[in-house]
């Protein structure tokens, strides 16, 4: 990064500083704040390689306007937060951008391809995994089935070739296989026998992001990750959140938690009513006086949380 | 009191032609509701496109035998796609409320005078099951005795002392036929639910949303399992029909689903043997208490004037309901039922 003498690469020396990794390990978040540096603190930033372009994308509830956002570009590689106060639009935003829901109207790519128009199912398996703010562990399952039930093209998920074992036996071993070593990861190896409905809240976000890992996703969509963790189990969520990156998966959440937001983020993204009001660095956020009225000004509460 | 008799009869209706409908249609469903959480309160509906599918065919239609069954099995596939189409895309509710309508729609339209020449309105059809029944291949008139095994002029008596078991000949047919199915269903639906594809079956059933979420087309699942459900509970219709030698629309009525429901529930949901279990259990209980009570009053052990004949039948689906709500408080799960399973907060 020292080759960057901008603003934004003097502002954050708090991130940098705070990693207990030498950087060399840590090649993907000196590539991310790199190919941010010269992107301007602007709503609808443009940015040199994005994985993700919305244009117009406006979701109405009768006459409420949830969502209208007029351009939003993700960085690849990059961990970008989506913050705002409650009834910002943020989670409508991530229903929309995920397939939960539709857009009245709008379009947006997705790595190249138009993605609007797609059914979650089919946005999944194009690259973009998604979590859920109240976490959807599937309970009555095992750990390890809620793993495997993850994994993308299974011959065996096909109504005919079920019937025959010795089609999938070797796809359904090597998924295994894959799926230990993200429970490892993840230290949730102990517990793979378990049912999912036995493990801790925190446990369960974790389970969930190593879920959605089973897709081999280029994007992962968290929304309120941090939400009802415990603060030892979030620390070890933060690396986890930052390894993504490192593997180079992009990663989009929805945060309340400025604090988390300062560590992880290498861009922030920032909507109120509906709109991106701003776009920047986390420390250009902190500053930028729209946010701050955002927040303190008719939401006071909601900043608290 | 003839203990003997009570109990052979209980025990000879426990597996026989009755209950084997109750096996299938309740395996069917225990795809649907037990592995896939769809609640398809139109299962008699399912049973009665395939008896009726069958029964018309031959009879209205003059067709051979083979294209009623096969007619019989397309209608319930039809019926699964026009309830699921407009449902399953939407919440769980609305394939409950759609498919318990749908069943009563079924039933009223084979019921219905304006066809009443082909479907025989609310008389039902007859004169179907002859093609069936010729490929009987148990003696009519057979006598032999094999140890416990005898056969007296074509009805088979099995020994056991303390009771025995007695088929007909036309029952001994139905029974192979049945136990066969169920065998065959059994096998193809444990192969299912342990392979990926009952995998997704399961998370749709704990929810559907984060199975989405993992790139999984949940309705095509969903329609799979409505569809399979459905054929398999018109192979139920299809063994009700026969073993009956006519079909009735008022046999299709809600009930005949919720019988299902009960079956399903005692024996065990999401559980592969489960339907076969409470069917059994749940068939001998009824013509226990019905056998029972009857044999009592008959024989003066309860007297007339408490309870008499006409009273048993109310009083045993009493009996029955109390029994189920009992099983709901002290073993939820069923018989097969796994209870750590169930204790785990499902929201």
């Amino acid at each position: 990064m020292s080759d960057e003498a901008s603003t934004p690469e003097a502002a954050q020396p708090e991130p940098e500083s705070e990693q207990p990794v030498a950087p060399a390990d840590r090649a993907g978040i000196t590539a991310a704040r790199a190919s941010l540096a010269d992107v301007s603190p602007e709503p609808g930033a443009p940015k040199q390689d994005p994985i993700l372009k919305a244009e117009g994308v406006r979701r109405a509830f009768g006459g409420l306007v949830a969502v209208d956002v007029a351009h939003l570009e993700v960085q690849r590689g990059t961990i970008t937060a989506l913050i705002g106060p409650n009834g910002a639009g943020k989670t409508t935003f991530f229903n929309l951008l995920t397939g939960f829901d539709r857009p009245s109207r709008g379009e947006w790519v997705f790595d190249g391809r138009r993605a609007d128009r797609m059914r979650s199912y089919q946005v999944a398996r194009a690259g973009m995994v998604r979590t859920f703010q109240l976490t959807k562990a599937l309970t009555r399952m095992t750990v390890m089935d809620n793993m495997l039930i993850g994994a993308a093209d299974q011959l065996g998920e096909r109504f005919w070739a079920g019937l025959i074992p010795p089609l999938w036996k070797a796809q359904e071993a090597a998924n295994r296989q894959k799926a230990m070593e993200l429970l490892e990861r993840f230290k949730l190896v102990d517990k793979r026998e378990d049912y999912a409905g036995e493990l801790s809240g925190g446990q369960r976000k974790l389970l969930e992001m190593a879920r959605a890992l089973m897709l081999n996703p280029k994007m992962v969509m968290l929304d309120e990750p941090m939400a009802g963790v415990n603060p030892a189990l979030k620390q070890s969520l933060l690396e986890h959140i930052k390894d993504l990156r490192e593997d180079g998966m992009t990663v989009l959440f929805v945060e309340h938690d400025m604090d988390m937001v300062h560590e992880i983020a290498d861009w922030v993204a920032v909507m109120a009513a509906g709109q991106l009001i701003t776009e920047g660095t986390p420390d250009q956020i902190s500053a930028d006086r729209r946010v701050i009225d955002a927040y303190l000004g008719a939401h006071h509460d909601a900043a608290q949380r | 009191m003839d203990w003997h008799f009570v109990f052979s009869q209980a025990l000879t209706q426990a597996i026989g032609p009755t209950m084997i409908v109750y096996a299938l249609g309740a395996i069917g469903l225990n795809l649907q509701f037990g592995y896939t959480g769809l609640l398809n309160f139109g299962q008699a509906a399912f049973a009665a496109v395939g008896a009726y599918g069958l029964a018309l065919s031959v009879v209205a239609f003059g067709l051979p035998f083979w294209w009623g069954i096969v007619i019989g099995l397309c209608a319930a596939v039809v019926l699964a796609l026009l309830m699921g189409i407009p449902t399953l895309r939407l919440r769980a509710d609305y394939l409950a409320i759609v498919t318990i309508a749908a069943a009563e729609i079924v039933r009223r339209l084979f019921r219905a005078t304006v066809w009443s020449e082909h479907t025989g309105g609310s008389d039902g059809m007859r004169g179907f099951s002859d093609p069936f029944f010729a490929l009987n291949p148990y003696p009519e008139n057979g006598n032999f005795q094999l140890g416990f095994v005898s056969m007296d002029s074509g009805r088979l008596v099995v020994e056991f002392g303390l009771f025995n078991l007695q088929y007909s000949g036309r029952d001994l047919w139905v029974m192979t036929v049945g136990w066969g199915l169920i065998a065959v269903f059994l096998v193809v639906l444990g192969l299912l639910v342990h392979s990926p594809w009952g995998r997704v079956l399961k998370g749709i059933r704990e929810d559907e949303e984060a199975v989405r979420s993992l790139g999984k087309n949940v309705f095509a699942y969903k329609m799979q399992a409505l569809v399979i459900g459905g054929l398999i509970g018109a192979v139920a219709g299809f063994v009700f029909a026969l073993s009956r030698a006519n079909v009735q629309p008022d046999a299709f009525s809600t009930d005949f689903t919720f019988y299902f429901y009960v079956v399903l529930i005692l024996g065990g949901a999401a559980r592969i043997f489960g339907p076969v279990l409470g069917a059994a259990l749940f068939w001998f209980l009824y013509n226990i208490f019905a056998q029972g009570l009857s044999q009592a009053i008959n024989s003066g052990v309860i007297s007339a004037d408490v309870i008499n004949q006409t009273q048993v039948g109310p009083l045993v689906f009493f009996l029955l309901g109390l029994g189920m709500v009992l099983l709901l408080i002290f073993r939820p799960q069923g018989i097969l039922g796994n209870r750590r399973e169930l204790m785990l907060d499902v929201r």
